[in-house]
């Protein structure tokens, strides 16, 4: 598969919903193939709606969709038995066990073999962890289990796709380790991982490739450390000192600064002085410092470099 | 082994595929604690009126054709007729129940059939399996005829086995006045338990397009049944008798016809038009309405 090849495209994609709440605003997605490709922005940005739209679940207002170069609602047939999803949280039904579960669900896939039905079941179930739960009822899996068993059954088959929607949302830290280590170990038999999140560690820790949301709009994509290096690194002086350093840093146009006890940090001047110039113009002012470095840039920082606003604001 | 490795697969044809989801429908219908309560609540409604009859009239058979003349305005067809023979309490439970509650049940399951999924989010992992959505639909519709079928038979089995342990069986008396021998008597009974079964096709199409209006079960369940009622009382106002004909449960109880010798079809294939015309209809509308529904639960 050449890298060229899109997962998924959108053009112009636009949902406007009854009431006139703009939740996708021509959107100009492209996922390449064979990326962990991370969908981030806060709740509220258009992410499920635009993964809806993606999925034929919903009907675009305007613009086109491509999942694996086919159009998108109408191709569904063809394209979802090729997709793995996880969409807005795992729903089984809750009185059925999780291979009845399995069964039901692969039973909807028109295109699956009903002789290997069962095997397959037991495999995806295997895969996620859930083999020895696989008889007890979904109402009784914790809500790890069930978003396993969701992964589970976006494994029932070997897929190009895999779009999973928050699958850490309301786990614990340790659920979310395990879940991060599967979504890490599917990515590497070379499908195309699309994964939508609010949390910037995460994607920061799985995915090769990022888009970011804000109010419905695409505000930048592009492989995650193209997007870290957008943000600008920072200054830390570590010193006793912290008041003269910062005002020293000051006089030398470091901007931004926030000082905390012994820790004094600021946007480094423009233009392209080298750092050590300050280093030394701290020291001849006779600030003891114990530490002076440069700090990469986050994800966390190009975002609000990006969009002007913290992270955990809900559009 | 892990699913990426089955590579003998093959796509199963697609006869055979929506059949196999008809299945899994199935199961997942007539495997619920909710089917089985409703089914035994219409179980229970034959033996009720058994007892009560047995009771009346003391086991007495003459006490039953005694009073008959008088119970024939205050019960259900058929219930002066009990006395003297169990087999008339399957078509008394079938009179008694299919004008409430038969069809209550089936509001039940065809209203939650497509908003039931819905609400539970199930619905949008079906149709990224993908399903279909006409083939859902379908799958739905006919899992819904299965459970007309499955409740109407329920009552009269339980009316039959009831009848025929409190009750003499025997040859027995049609409408008409003539006598039909126990097994003849039988047949007509499944053929009547098949009348009522095909009157509550319309009704559930009625039902399945309600579930496709709402994302909520019990919404979809409570609007169903509050159609039901409405119609049961616009077919008991005379001054709307130029609308009643068109009411789905205007020729309910033609069933009864299936008892006289030889047997009145005329109203019998009535019902069935107008139950066909009901499924077009509302067939039509659900598939119109679900075809095209954007689907955010």
């Amino acid at each position: 598969m050449a890298d060229a090849f899109a997962a998924v495209e959108t053009r112009g994609l636009t949902k406007r919903f009854r009431g006139g709440q703009l939740a996708v605003d021509h959107l100009d997605l492209t996922v390449p193939a064979g990326t962990v490709f991370g969908f981030l922005g806060p709740n509220g940005s258009g992410k499920t709606t635009t993964i809806r739209m993606l999925m034929g679940l919903i009907e675009p207002t305007s613009g086109t969709a491509q999942v694996l170069g086919r159009r998108m609602p109408d191709a569904a047939r063809t394209v979802l038995p090729q997709v793995g999803a996880l969409i807005e949280g795992p729903a089984p039904y809750a009185f059925r066990s999780g291979r009845d579960n399995l069964l039901r669900y692969d039973a909807a896939d028109p295109t699956a073999d009903p002789r290997t039905r069962a095997a397959r079941v037991d495999a995806a179930l295997e895969r996620v962890g859930l083999g020895a739960a696989a008889g007890k009822k979904a109402k009784a899996y914790s809500l790890g289990m069930k978003q396993r068993l969701g992964l589970a059954a976006a494994l029932l088959r070997p897929r190009r796709l895999l779009v999973l929607d928050e699958p850490t949302n309301g786990l614990d830290p340790q659920g979310m380790r395990e879940i991060r280590a599967l979504i890490r170990e599917l990515a590497q038999d070379g499908r195309t991982v699309f994964l939508s999140s609010h949390l910037l560690d995460e994607i920061e820790q799985v995915c090769t490739h990022a888009a970011v949301m804000a109010r419905g709009r695409l505000v930048v994509q592009g492989p995650v450390a193209e997007l870290a290096a957008r943000a600008q690194d920072r200054i830390a002086v570590t010193t006793p000192d912290a008041g003269d350093a910062a005002r020293i840093l000051k006089e030398h146009g470091v901007t931004g600064l926030t000082v905390t006890e012994d820790r004094v940090t600021g946007e480094p001047p423009p233009g392209d002085r080298d750092p050590a110039e300050l280093n030394a113009a701290l020291v001849h002012a006779g600030v003891r410092v114990r530490a002076f470095g440069l700090e990469r840039g986050t994800l966390e920082d190009a975002f609000v470099a990006l969009t002007g606003e913290g992270f955990d604001v809900a559009g | 082994m892990s699913p990426g490795d089955i590579t003998t697969e093959r796509p199963p044809p697609r006869v055979a595929a929506t059949l196999g989801l008809l299945r899994s429908e199935l199961g997942l219908t007539f495997r619920r604690l909710r089917t089985f309560a409703l089914l035994g609540v219409l179980a229970a409604i034959p033996v009720l009126i058994g007892g009560v009859v047995r009771i009346e009239t003391g086991g007495d058979p003459s006490a039953g054709s005694g009073s008959g003349g008088g119970a024939d305005g205050g019960g259900p067809a058929f219930m002066a007729q009990i006395s003297n023979n169990g087999l008339f309490l399957v078509f008394t439970a079938l009179a008694a129940t299919l004008p409430f509650f038969l069809p209550l049940t089936v509001g039940v399951v065809a209203g939650d059939a497509i908003a039931g999924e819905a609400s539970a989010g199930t619905l949008r992992y079906l149709l990224v399996a993908p399903a279909g959505r006409t083939r859902l639909l379908l799958v739905k519709y006919a899992s819904t005829l299965a459970f007309c079928l499955a409740a109407t038979l329920t009552v009269a089995v339980s009316g039959l086995v009831t009848g025929a342990l409190l009750f003499p069986v025997g040859d027995l008396t049609t409408i008409s006045g003539t006598r039909i021998d126990y097994s003849e008597g039988l047949w007509r009974a499944l053929l009547i338990a098949l009348a009522v079964a095909l009157s509550l096709v319309g009704f559930a199409a009625l039902g399945l397009f309600v579930s496709t209006l709402t994302s909520s079960g019990i919404a979809a369940m409570a609007g169903t049944v509050g159609l039901l009622v409405t119609v049961q009382i616009l077919t008991t106002i005379p001054q709307l008798d130029a609308v009643h004909p068109y009411l789905f449960s205007h020729h309910w109880l033609s069933f009864a016809d299936l008892m006289r010798e030889p047997v009145l079809w005329e109203n019998l294939y009535a019902n069935l038009r107008l139950q066909g015309f009901y499924a077009l209809l509302f067939g039509s509308a659900a598939w119109a309405r679900f075809a095209g529904k954007d689907i955010s639960a």
